[in-house]
């Protein structure tokens, strides 16, 4: 294609060749760990700020299932850890809701987006597709430091007099708007906002950056249809993300007027006890939040997508067969994209949404199960007749899998309104999106960590700890998880401090128990994972061959340790697809090995 | 102190788990790292098909144990909620069947092509009539459930039938506010500036004569067995939310915008102790939308009793306007007012 040969030409000529080697020679310590526009240091970056969080977020929930699990003891460390917001180790509810609404926002945005897709969009878009590094590295960079920021401002807000925001992730006003209503919604709400908008511009910087690379600076010979699906779905992502992270910043926009400039624009008919009448008239509360999940929703896919990608990857290389359908792959992706837009009102069925409006969207939300399905019985062809090998990232690509059909399946219940108007916001709905949204997404994250970690750091995991972390976690999480959707059958609704008082919820009390000692395991295991992984940074086993895994895309033809350019001289040319796992009876034919004369012609 | 002596404890584990992974790694690489991972790959195979074998189990149990805490284990206790019971059991049915047939192909492939020395992989990219059954198939049965679903969805949510009573109920932090219309059976006017949290607390407006015998309740609200209700939801501050889990039902209350949701109760609180066999049985609104650090607490209870109970109740109450303007009170008037003349109380 000709079009290739230009953009090839173009590649050429902006990375030069062999002298690029002895560029980070210049670099100082600050440009190369701090400052760095490298794309391999700022996926680092991203991943390791993205543990961070994940680590204060999980913590968080270890304490609010305290409360859960523990209603009436007392734990004198509570108050050690958290001061007035657990007077006499009881934690207060504003604190518990505080601590929900931070444990949602961080887990979802700073987590499982900048986390996830920033971490393995920049790592792996570059080297993948080949090339030397982002369109722009200068924005890459940016779009580290904003999520920094964003976090800087998030972390500030805990410690506020008045408290960190504490309506839930989703933010709703009229709730979120008044801080009358509720002390979390004063400065931490503030707070929040500040920092959810610099998030917004993190992403969009990142997102269009993904964009940009994906689209033109592919080496020679890799068209479209030879990248390997983790580019594929990172590449939708970066698009679901562009196109809605900008209806989000609208919503917030508004919402920061109806805070501090008195407009309406959510706000109508309120009386708050103590304060009186407002003074605003005629604005409308769902208007908020059919902004909200207009991005909401696709944020959904935003986090699974490039989980989904890495798991077919990874997949597919280690049961040594091709992935199961490419095409079909693809077409799901871009299936699951479009219709990631169409569906964001099943968030609000009981909010008095037209009913006939409601009920288009019971059909394009359970139209989502189609591609969906797709995927699922596409990766579990491409283990029929393998030769699996379960290195741990293969064991977290399983666990995905089992996981997506699990959490999947209760999204067809929650898709139809019809039952959706009895299990709405109830522990039926957590269950749901934890398990194929948190679980699910974390564990297509594992499979990436562990899989590309000695291309990351030329050193290798150590391999037992690494399955002690998966079969603790996989039996860990279903434990959890699975007992919730019989409290949401019970009806029993989310976000409750205490369910003591209710005649209706009191009786799961023992499993409530249950679970929260369940959390507190899997909850250290991750810990174990976390001193695997920043030992082996510096202690683990040194990767001594190009290619560990044996598997056919890009990034394993560049050194060991690549430099800032990644390949010395030419980047690799591409002459086949990614998946030529046992054709034709070899086990395995990198993308750069040229289509032999008597190969045969299947894809 | 047993904080210190937890997290010491704690340490020691996680070095001993360090430890023996360390060991096992020098263990593998004096083995030869080629042998050790294929034992390493067995173990994990067996342990594939061990999470399936144990994990249905535990599904068996969790649902042994906990199913009879859930509403199912009693009929709905509303019409409507029937309807969302047998959608469930159709939809459970078709998830489940589903569920079961891919975990278990999930995990016995992956127990069954684990490596082996010289097995030979199929090299299978792709098959259009395996592709196009796996889009076929599930589309027919998501057709069928959303058909179901959208029947009863405009069900729900279409217009009550003729002879529902209507009550208008009221969010606020954190409690409930209910308005029943009274004898002329309609609603008098309201604005939300007219509320007075002691006497008037829903903002009637008192030029509107037919808000003149309008009865306003807190907390408890009385329904009828057998009579469909009409619930006109509203919020006086933030979102809340009309739970209503025995009728498998709920909508949001709205400052500003009034939804409605409406069902018929089937069975009276006395009836659902016995059906439930717990003595302390009640209809317990829950607000099911985040409201605050009294969230929570949120609590409404419904009386369901018989026409005969809520019309002897029903005749003790007295509108409210009579409780914010006592001098027009005919008791407070004359005590013995002949209570079958109601006409002079709306004066």
């Amino acid at each position: 294609m000709s079009n290739e040969a230009v953009l090839h030409a173009h590649s050429g000529a902006h990375d030069g060749h062999e002298d690029h080697s002895h560029e980070h020679h210049h670099q100082s310590f600050i440009s190369t760990y701090v400052f760095s526009q490298d794309h391999k240091m700022i996926a680092k970056q991203f991943l390791i700020t993205g543990m961070v969080w994940a680590v204060l977020g999980g913590f968080m929930s270890v304490l609010f299932r305290m409360q859960l699990g523990y209603p009436d003891a007392n734990f004198p460390w509570l108050e050690t850890i958290l001061g007035k917001w657990a007077k006499g180790g009881h934690i207060t509810p504003e604190a518990y809701y505080a601590l929900v609404t931070t444990h949602g926002t961080v887990l979802v945005f700073f987590v499982l987006t900048a986390g996830l897709s920033g971490t393995f969009a920049n790592f792996l878009i570059p080297l993948q597709i080949g090339a030397r590094d982002m369109a722009s590295p200068f924005m890459n960079m940016l779009s580290y430091w904003f999520f920094f920021a964003a976090s800087i401002v998030m972390l500030s807000s805990i410690f506020v007099e008045t408290g960190p925001f504490s309506g839930g992730w989703t933010a709703y006003p009229p709730l979120s708007a008044l801080g009358d209503a509720s002390p979390g919604s004063k400065s931490g709400m503030d707070l929040w906002i500040v920092s959810m908008a610099l998030f917004v511009v993190s992403s969009l910087l990142g997102g269009l950056n993904y964009i940009a690379t994906i689209l033109n600076m592919r080496t020679k010979g890799m068209s479209m249809t030879r990248l390997p699906l983790t580019i594929w779905a990172l590449f939708f992502t970066a698009v679901l993300g562009v196109l809605s992270f900008p209806v989000l910043f609208s919503g917030f926009i508004l919402l920061i007027f109806d805070r501090n400039f008195g407009t309406s624009f959510y706000l109508s008919d309120i009386f708050i006890n103590g304060v009186g009448a407002m003074p605003n008239e005629g604005g409308s509360a769902i208007l908020y939040q059919h902004l909200f999940w207009f991005l909401g929703h696709p944020e959904v896919y935003i986090i699974l997508l490039p989980a989904m990608g890495m798991v077919s990857e990874i997949l597919s290389i280690n049961s040594r067969k091709p992935i199961f359908g490419y095409m079909a792959m693809i077409g799901s992706l871009f299936a699951i994209a479009i219709l990631a837009f169409l569906v964001w009102a099943h968030h609000m069925f009981v909010t008095g949404l037209n009913p006939l409006l409601g009920s288009v969207f019971v059909l394009l939300t359970l139209l989502i199960a189609v591609p969906s399905a797709i995927k699922v019985f596409n990766w579990l062809t491409t283990l029929w007749k393998g030769n699996i090998r379960f290195t741990p990232g293969m064991l977290f690509a399983i666990g995905f899998v089992s996981l997506f059909i699990s959490g999947g399946l209760t999204g067809i219940w929650l898709g139809n309104s019809a039952l959706d108007i009895h299990l709405h916001d109830t522990y039926f709905v957590v269950a749901h999106f934890h398990i194929v949204m948190g679980v699910a997404s974390m564990f297509g994250m594992f499979a990436g960590i562990y899989h590309w970690f000695p291309k990351m750091y030329g050193k290798y995991l150590n391999n037992t700890l690494a399955y002690i972390h998966f079969w603790v976690t996989m039996a860990g999480a279903y434990m959890i998880f699975w007992p919730m959707h019989y409290q949401g059958l019970a009806g029993m609704p989310r976000r409750y401090y205490d369910f003591s008082i209710w005649e209706s919820f009191k009786q799961f009390q023992g499993l409530n128990q249950f679970i929260t000692i369940v959390a507190l395991i899997v909850f250290a295991v991750q810990i174990l994972f976390l001193f695997n992984f920043f030992y082996s940074i510096f202690k683990g086993k040194k990767v001594t061959t190009q290619n560990p895994w044996e598997a056919n895309t890009l990034e394993w033809t560049a050194p060991i340790n690549p430099g800032h350019g990644n390949w010395p001289g030419e980047i690799p040319e591409v002459y086949r697809w990614a998946y030529d796992y046992g054709k034709d009876g070899v086990d395995f034919i990198p993308q750069t090995t040229p289509v032999g004369a008597d190969e045969s012609v299947e894809h | 102190m047993t904080i210190y002596l937890t997290i010491a404890v704690i340490i020691l584990i996680f070095v001993v788990i360090f430890q023996i992974s360390k060991a096992s790694e020098y263990v593998s690489t004096l083995k030869g790292d080629e042998v050790s991972r294929k034992q390493n790959n067995k173990i994990n195979g067996f342990l594939m098909v061990a999470f399936l074998v144990l994990g249905l189990i535990g599904v068996w149990y969790c649902n042994h144990v906990l199913f009879d805490k859930t509403l199912l284990a009693h009929e709905s206790a509303s019409v409507e909620g029937a309807r969302v019971d047998s959608m469930l059991w159709v939809t459970l049915a078709v998830t489940g069947f589903v569920f079961l047939g891919t975990q278990i192909v999930l995990f016995w492939f992956a127990y069954k092509y684990q490596e082996k020395e010289n097995r030979k992989v199929f090299f299978f990219p792709h098959s259009n009539a395996l592709e196009v059954l796996w889009t076929v198939v599930p589309a027919i049965a998501l057709t069928v459930l959303v058909v179901i679903g959208l029947r009863n969805w405009f069900l729900f949510t279409g217009a009550p039938p003729q002879n529902a009573m209507q009550v208008e109920v009221t969010g606020k932090q954190f409690g409930w506010i209910f308005r029943y219309p009274g004898k002329d059976g309609a609603f008098g006017k309201k604005y939300y500036k007219n509320i007075d949290p002691a006497s008037n607390s829903v903002g009637l407006l008192w030029d509107d004569q037919l808000t003149h015998d309008d009865v306003v309740t807190e907390q408890t609200m009385y329904l009828i067995k057998g009579k469909p209700v009409k619930l006109i939801i509203g919020s006086r501050d933030v979102i809340h939310d009309v739970g209503l889990s025995h009728f498998r039902l709920k909508m949001d209350a709205v400052p500003g915008i009034p939804t409605t949701m409406w069902f018929t109760p089937k069975y009276t609180t006395a009836e659902m102790k016995e059906i439930t066999g717990n003595p302390n049985f009640v209809y317990e609104i829950s607000c099911d939308q985040m409201c605050g650090n009294g969230h929570y607490s949120m609590k409404g209870i419904i009386e369901v009793v018989t026409q005969e109970d809520y019309d002897l109740w029903m005749a003790k109450q007295k509108p409210l306007y009579l409780s914010a303007f006592p001098d027009k009170d005919p008791e407070n008037a004359k005590p013995k007012a002949d209570s079958t003349k109601p006409a002079v109380a709306k004066m």
